[in-house]
């Protein structure tokens, strides 16, 4: 008889279980944070996990996520308000009171609004809490504001929302539930992680194919049943081949395409014409069509039309065409046969005409039709929802490349065409979206000493007349966003900022106050440049970017580049919204927001930043932030969260507001004291279902859009239809060729016409015109690791553990043609500068492309690891080959390394050539140590709540 | 595996000391009073030291009583068994010569039986590991008692029977190492059976769970190099066993049988080295490593 | 107790599917704060903010390239590993102390830490590197099977399943009885083919894994292409116009 030990299988989990939002990455995650009494009497984080209510993980929870109490413990965490006492970039800080912090920043941005509030620019990285930082910056009265996106993706959500009011990620998602072939283009991870993961899990479950198209086969691609390792910026050409492929099959959704889309609006078609390739319009300017019943032109909404999708139309000597019938004649060109395409993208012609096949069996032979009536926005009801079970998803792998704008465009066309988009099987938005470019805000830059800025910072253009220069043309924002050189930055451009406060082009500002972004490392492109140009000093001996304000809750690069630390309070410790009037939570089938609160007490001298800028904005008589009589108007960030109002009724948080009839869900009402509490009851979110008969057809479906307005997302029904031709486009490109009283500059005259096209086109990666491609033939990639963020993972001691180091990951091809073997290491260099590091082999990886993890290469010094620690020694960034500006051709003129519609960073396009070099002690680049301001780290890690 | 340095100790010593005990308690030599006091010292010594240099080893030293409890299934803890077990009985017969001069044959012969099983014991917590295919071999065993016994034999000063025992481990090693070369690829065990992915095709290891190491692959996954490893083999087989048996051959002197023994131990030392760092353990196939 | 039981009443273990896996390491993690809080000493981490962090982790995830035949395109597997509850368990049978032990009623290979020296014998046994010393208590650590979850009764019946599988964001782990031939495990095992490991070590585990379904079968297959309507943007319009007729 075998004697077992005697186990209580029933342990006590916990004392308490806290819900709130996960933010060890952007994806906003529910989690149950169990607390346990600790030694000390106080609640202690015992363990995290995912909340199952929740509408965006459902449960599930990543790496990241239950790893978070090692980052609420983590040594880096920064401990008080610091000044700089050594010079910039050493690291040398001396705490001082939250007071004095505050006395200071107040002396140095006060005088700046008096006179000139452009002298400060205000940019803040991945935080979830724009809205509010965008309407502190407006009260400032700076034109200088803009988040990440412009060097994270805004070619993904620009083109989409310019396209058809939304793109992929928060925008929308595919309809994991009905579809039946899902192509992935360029995702490593993406900011809808969990989703995306359980998403994934449900079509292995039914075994509907994956196709990934992808140079690197890991992850997603890795699990994917076909794998398209596709040349690198080249999927432009791919999808426009598809195109080619499904116009010449007639296998495109011609229903579809007349009721949802611009396909029928009539197109001025003479080249002689001052609005040539301008849409046709009535007195009222509604866009025309011609009714196939009469064959005259009609408005496209006019009830019981047969709108044509071909043929010319003379109206006043002048010929116009429909946007299909110009679609067609694009497309069908040879120029885009798979044949023509084959040698370029790297895949066969046969490949590309076989998942052209796919796509069209797939969408034509097995539709899906869900019994759900509904009633279109013209009033025509519709007994069933019918959809092509189709559906892509796409990120930074199509957008952070020079040419991503246009080949997200082509995507989304794509997706138009075949008729996938918002119908059962295909891709659908999430609320707040569909929004049209229309219904966004234009962007806003007059300046005025002293006053608000006239609007809302960041927005979307139709045409040169709301580009964001001054009036001698030259660029109203430091960063150039939405001038010339990128029309359509909608997004802002970070990643310009440093490099243009640096020259003092377009003007030199005063403060740069940045917060939550590493720029000094991971964020910018040639980090040891940015390193020191933050650094350098003019002719007197001041620096040239005079002072630098930055918040940060932990110990990271970048601190050492600031005057003045404001430390923040890690994402259990503090108030934040993830608001539906910013970047919310929602999904297909219902629109959802979410708080986080303070489950523990920071036990250092920390603050939220967002409590910081409503007492800054008070100390700065901000309006909006203080009251009639001067008082602070919001004492901390939750009293703003709760009682701020945007518009009458709608707040940042839509769940539990006050009306006549008591607490309401609808999305409108009073702000009401018990708002939060209210949340955390609830798990610390909030969401409203959509309404069956609204579920699908979202843009056009009368019952979606009076829920919409209900919900407090618009004021009035918003419906739209699809943009496959996108006219403001054109409108910039009638200015490059000389129509209008704004016009481009000459230099740039050229780029605009070619690059600006209101129909997708390819074109090559810029940096191919600029570095030579036969001594640059290597194409050089970065991915996400699914177990880190960015630069925050490395102070997490489990996660450091599973990406401690990155090697550059080698194919077969170059791995044998340089005779590597384990352990080598390789110069790589580029146009821009070289770095010596790891080569490891692998075999499914296109045989031109390397890559590494992103952002796993630390400095000296950071984020309290020992000097010796891999990821500062073997760990590297690639960002040191890439530049924000592109190598000089023999023009006189330093090209932009963005793309030239939104300015997104292309980080993508990166060419290098790899030699293998004797291994070095250390990977090179090595950049000198910082001080560390924080205290060093302990040597072991055993964490248990105990009593 | 790791060749870790307590462990090398504790085989080599122990089982030179319950060689020697072998010797001694079958009367060879047939020493007395204080010398058999001197040889029998030397004796525990080495068997007692080999067994403490083992609990450094352990995590938790002071539970190590808890390992006489599991004789029926564990090698581990047969060996505990067995090593007290032979160190009563030999200390008994000891004790008996030395102080009384008396000699129980039957004693002895069982004192020497019992350190023979303590060195199949000791043998048997290697030979019975599978996944250690190297090691999972009857030579294992044989050889770690012919060690034992040729060490004793050497210390006792029985020169006709120090060098056939050298000698015929000498052959035995060579043919322990030359078979054990290639039995981890014959033992089955393959990337591809331990993924289970061999049917798609060649199977090999592309990124390590962690980037850093973890305790397995410190403690299991060791890789010598081969030009390394033939070069200590040589080294360790003239140490070990030809130059110790050359010497004995050569008239006797206490020099040169003192150089036999150091030899000889240094020897060892190198074999048990070899023994642990040739040793791949087959969860190296997982980390693409052997 | 290192006596294996001829039989147990249940054999709980883990389906893991290699078709579905993408190597997120959240299973990884999840377990480790689970086993960190809860069954014994918690998973230490040595010099974890230094040069070399060693920490006990109780399932790792590894990752494979595969080259098939014919030069068909590299295929990657993402590979999570953890004990395999082996039925013909070595790590228990070599054990001096009986610390190491399998369940009777349910299979689990468990160690009792407070009887373990830490000798390391085990973990050389286990042929799956499933074992993990702790680098600060200096005991065995290994998968529980979250024995302190499956049956707690102070947790919500839906989260009575190990953490590692609660966790999983793309639903590749799959928890169940395998003694049931009706159980979810058992189901997925027969209707996609489970594999063991190393069945010549003659371990008898548990676990299974799901072997990821072919891949890129159709890259060359020629048909069934589309039919083009017509050759030339001209003949495409006239297509048009008929088939906007019927619309
Ligand atoms: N080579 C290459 N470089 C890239 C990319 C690439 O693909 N390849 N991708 C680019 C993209 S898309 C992005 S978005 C950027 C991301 O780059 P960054 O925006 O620099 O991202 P992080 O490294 O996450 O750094 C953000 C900073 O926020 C701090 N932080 C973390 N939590 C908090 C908090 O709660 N409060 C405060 N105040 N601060 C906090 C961190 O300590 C860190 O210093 O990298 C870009 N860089
Ligand atoms: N775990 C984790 N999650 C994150 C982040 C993180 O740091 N860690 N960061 C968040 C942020 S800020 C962002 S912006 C998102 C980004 O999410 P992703 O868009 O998934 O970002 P990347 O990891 O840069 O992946 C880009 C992918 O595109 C591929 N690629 C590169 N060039 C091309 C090309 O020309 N064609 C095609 N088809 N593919 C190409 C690369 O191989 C890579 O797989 O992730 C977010 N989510
Ligand atoms: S994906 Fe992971 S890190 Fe990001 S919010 Fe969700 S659980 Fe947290
Ligand atoms: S959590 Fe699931 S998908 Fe992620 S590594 Fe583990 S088994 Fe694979
Ligand atoms: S996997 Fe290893 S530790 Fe687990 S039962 Fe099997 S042999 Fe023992
Ligand atoms: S380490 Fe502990 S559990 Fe493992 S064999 Fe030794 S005593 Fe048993
Ligand atoms: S079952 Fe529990 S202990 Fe085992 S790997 Fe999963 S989480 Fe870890
Ligand atoms: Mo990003």
């Amino acid at each position: 008889m075998i004697k077992q030990p005697v186990l209580n299988t029933s342990p006590k989990v916990s004392d308490e279980i806290r819900r709130t939002t996960c933010y060890m990455c952007a994806c906003r995650c529910g989690i149950n944070v169990h607390m346990k009494t600790g030694a000390d009497g106080k609640q202690q984080v015992a363990y995290i996990e995912g909340n199952r209510d929740h509408p965006v993980n459902k449960g599930v929870l990543c790496a990241k996520g239950s790893a978070g109490i090692m980052q609420v413990t983590a040594p880096s965490r920064l401990r008080a308000p610091m000044k700089r006492v050594g010079p910039r970039g050493s690291g040398k800080f001396e705490e001082i009171s939250w007071d004095e912090a505050l006395d200071i920043a107040t002396q140095w941005l006060a005088p700046i609004r008096a006179e000139n509030p452009e002298k400060l620019a205000f940019f803040t990285g991945r935080d979830q809490s724009q809205s509010f930082t965008s309407y502190w910056a407006q009260g400032f009265g700076t034109p200088n504001y803009a988040a990440h996106g412009g060097f994270c993706s805004v070619n993904m959500a620009a083109a989409g929302i310019y396209t058809m009011g939304g793109a992929f990620w928060e925008f929308g998602q595919p309809d994991w539930d009905h579809t039946k072939l899902f192509i992935l283009f360029g995702v490593a991870e993406d900011h809808d992680s969990n989703p995306i993961k359980i998403g994934l899990g449900k079509l292995k479950e039914r075994g509907a194919k994956v196709i990934g198209v992808n140079p690197i086969r890991t992850g997603y691609n890795a699990v994917a049943d076909e794998w398209v390792g596709i040349t690198p910026g080249t999927d432009g050409l791919f999808i426009l081949s598809l195109i080619h492929e499904l116009l010449r099959a007639g296998k495109v959704d011609l229903n579809y395409l007349t009721r949802y889309t611009n396909a029928p609006v009539l197109v001025n078609s003479d080249p002689k014409s001052p609005d040539y390739g301008l849409f046709l319009r009535d007195e009222e300017g509604r866009e025309l069509v011609v009714d196939r019943a009469t064959g005259k032109p009609v408005p496209n909404d006019t009830k019981g039309i047969q709108p044509d999708l071909h043929g010319t139309y003379r109206h006043a000597g002048v010929t116009h065409k429909p946007v299909f019938h110009l679609i067609a004649e694009r497309y069908l060109d040879p120029q885009y046969s798979p044949d023509a395409v084959a040698g370029r993208t790297g895949i066969t012609a046969n490949r590309i005409r076989r998942i052209a096949a796919e796509i069209a069996r797939v969408a034509f032979e097995e539709e899906i039709t869900l019994n759900r009536p509904w009633t279109d926005f013209r009033g025509q009801k519709h007994a069933t929802m019918t959809g092509r079970p189709v559906s892509f998803h796409a990120m930074r792998g199509i957008s952070a490349h020079s040419n991503g704008f246009q080949t997200c465009r082509a995507l989304h066309v794509l997706q138009i065409l075949i008729g996938s988009v918002e119908v059962p099987g295909g891709f659908r938005f999430k609320p707040p979206y569909p929004k049209p470019a229309t219904a966004h805000p234009k962007p806003h830059c007059k300046v005025q000493p002293g006053q608000p800025l006239d609007g809302p910072h960041l927005g979307f253009v139709h045409g040169p007349q709301d580009l964001a220069l001054k009036e001698d043309g030259s660029p109203a924002r430091i960063d150039k966003a939405f001038t010339w050189e990128n029309p359509m930055s909608a997004h802002g451009m970070m990643h310009m900022v440093i490099s243009n406060a640096h020259a003092g082009d377009p003007y030199k500002i005063d403060t740069l106050f940045m917060y939550m972004a590493n720029m000094a490392w991971n964020s910018s492109m040639n980090t040891k440049h940015v390193m020191d140009m933050l650094t350098d000093k003019d002719e007197s001996g001041d620096y040239r970017i005079p002072r630098i304000i930055y918040s940060d809750a932990y110990s990271s690069e970048m601190v050492a580049y600031a005057d003045l630390i404001l430390p923040d309070t890690t994402y259990l410790e503090r108030h934040d919204c993830i608001s539906l009037l910013d970047r919310p939570i929602c999904e297909a089938d219902g629109a959802a927001d979410a708080i986080r609160w303070p489950v523990i007490e920071p036990d250092r001298n920390v603050r939220g930043f967002q409590s910081v800028l409503c007492e800054l904005g008070a100390r700065l008589n901000l309006p909006g932030f203080v009251n009639e009589d001067g008082s602070q108007k919001y004492a901390d960030y939750a009293d703003y969260i709760t009682n701020h109002q945007r518009r009458p009724g709608v707040g940042p948080l839509s769940g539990w507001r006050m009306t006549d009839k008591g607490l309401s869900n609808t999305g409108r009402g009073e702000p009401n004291e018990g708002q939060i509490d209210s949340y955390i009851a609830n798990g610390g979110f909030w969401i409203k279902h959509v309404p069956e008969a609204a579920s699908y057809y979202k843009p056009w479906n009368s019952d979606y859009q009076d829920w919409a307005v209900e919900t407090g997302l618009f004021d009035k029904p918003t419906p739209y239809l699809f943009q496959l031709y996108v006219e403001p486009m054109r409108r910039f490109q009638l200015a490059a060729e000389g129509h209008g009283l704004r016009q481009p500059p000459d230099h740039l005259r050229e780029q605009i016409k070619a690059t600006l096209d209101p129909l997708p086109i390819w074109y090559p990666p810029f940096l191919d015109g600029h570095a030579d491609p036969a001594e640059y033939p290597v194409q050089a990639l970065t991915q996400r690791p699914m177990a880190m963020y960015h630069s925050w993972g490395s102070q997490n001691a489990w996660l450091r553990q599973i990406h401690g180091a990155n090697p550059l990951y080698v194919p077969t091809k170059i791995w044998q043609a340089n005779g590597f073997v384990e352990g080598d290491w390789a110069r790589v260099s580029s146009p821009n500068g070289e770095i010596t590091v790891p080569v490891v082999h692998m075999a499914a990886l296109n045989e031109n492309t390397v890559w590494t993890w992103n952002a796993i290469g630390k400095r000296k010094g950071a984020w309290a690891l020992d000097r010796d620690a891999p990821e500062a020694t073997r760990g590297f960034l690639l960002n040191h080959l890439i530049d924000e500006l592109l190598p000089a051709r023999g023009d006189g003129m330093r090209w932009s390394n963005s793309d030239p519609v939104t300015g997104q960073a292309a980080w993508f396009d990166l060419r290098v050539k790899i030699e293998k070099v004797k291994a070095p002690a250390e990977a090179q680049p090595v950049i000198a140590p910082q001080n560390s301001p924080v205290p060093p780290a302990p040597h072991d890690v055993k964490r248990k709540v105990t009593t | 595996m790791h060749p870790a340095k307590s462990i090398i100790l504790f085989t080599s010593l122990s089982g030179l000391g319950f060689g020697l005990l072998a010797f001694l308690c079958l009367g060879v030599p047939p020493v007395t009073d204080w010398i058999a006091f001197v040889f029998f010292a030397v004796a525990f010594a080495a068997a007692g030291g080999g067994l403490i240099a083992s609990t450094f080893h352990l995590g938790h030293p002071e539970r190590a009583l808890k390992a006489f409890t599991q004789w029926r299934t564990s090698w581990l803890s047969r060996e505990g068994w067995l090593a007290v077990a032979t160190l009563a009985v030999t200390g008994l017969y000891a004790a008996l010569v030395i102080f009384t001069g008396t000699r129980i044959f039957i004693l002895g012969a069982l004192g020497s039986l019992l350190c023979v099983a303590t060195t199949f014991a000791t043998s048997m917590i290697y030979a019975q590991l599978k996944t250690v295919p190297r090691w999972n071999h009857w030579t294992t065993s044989v050889l770690f008692v012919g060690l034992s016994l040729a060490g004793g034999a050497l210390l006792s000063g029985s020169v006709r029977a120090a060098i056939l025992l050298l000698l015929t481990c000498g052959v035995l090693q060579f043919y322990a190492w030359k078979t054990g070369d290639s039995r981890l690829a014959e033992s089955g065990s393959n990337m591809a059976s331990a993924t289970g992915l061999g049917d798609i095709g060649t199977v090999t290891a592309f990124e390590p769970p962690h980037t850093g190491g973890n305790y397995l692959t410190d403690e299991m996954v060791f890789v010598v190099a081969r030009k390394h490893a033939l070069k200590l083999r040589s080294i360790a087989l003239v140490l070990t066993f030809l130059a110790p048996a050359l010497l004995l051959l050569l008239p006797f002197t206490h020099l040169f049988a003192a150089i036999a023994v150091a030899s000889h131990v240094l020897g060892l030392f190198t074999l048990r080295w070899l023994f642990f760092a040739e040793a791949e353990h087959v969860v190296g196939l997982y980390y693409g490593r052997r | 107790m290192t006596e294996l039981p001829t039989q147990t009443d249940r054999k709980l273990g883990l389906v893991i599917d290699l078709d579905t896996c993408v190597g997120c390491h959240a299973c990884v993690i999840a377990c480790k704060g689970w086993n960190t809080e809860n069954y014994g000493a918690p998973l230490a981490d040595a010099d974890a903010y230094g040069a070399q962090p060693v920490g006990s982790f109780l399932n790792r995830v590894h990752s494979y390239e595969i080259q098939p035949p014919d030069n068909a395109p590299a295929q990657l597997i993402h590979f999570p590993k953890s004990c395999l509850h082996c039925e013909d368990a070595p790590c228990v049978t070599v054990c001096p102390t009986g610390a190491s032990y399998k369940r009777v009623e349910d299979g689990i290979v468990l160690v009792n830490e407070s009887d373990c020296i830490g000798c390391g014998l085990c973990a050389w046994a286990c042929p799956y590197g499933a074992r993990e010393m702790d680098p600060s208590e200096k005991v065995m650590k290994k998968c529980t099977l979250c024995v302190d979850r499956i049956y707690n009764e102070n947790l919500p019946e839906e989260d009575r399943e190990p953490a590692c599988v609660r966790t999983c964001p793309a639903g590749a782990r799959h928890f169940g009885d395998f003694a049931d031939p009706d159980s979810n495990v058992s189901t997925l095992v027969a209707e996609r083919g489970g594999i063991e490991l190393m069945p010549e070590q003659g371990t008898k585990p548990v676990n299974r894994y799901l072997p990821p379904r072919p891949k890129d079968v159709e890259i060359d297959v020629l048909g069934p292409l589309l039919t083009p309507v017509a050759q030339e943007p001209r003949g495409f319009l006239g297509w048009l116009d008929k088939a906007l007729e019927r619309l």
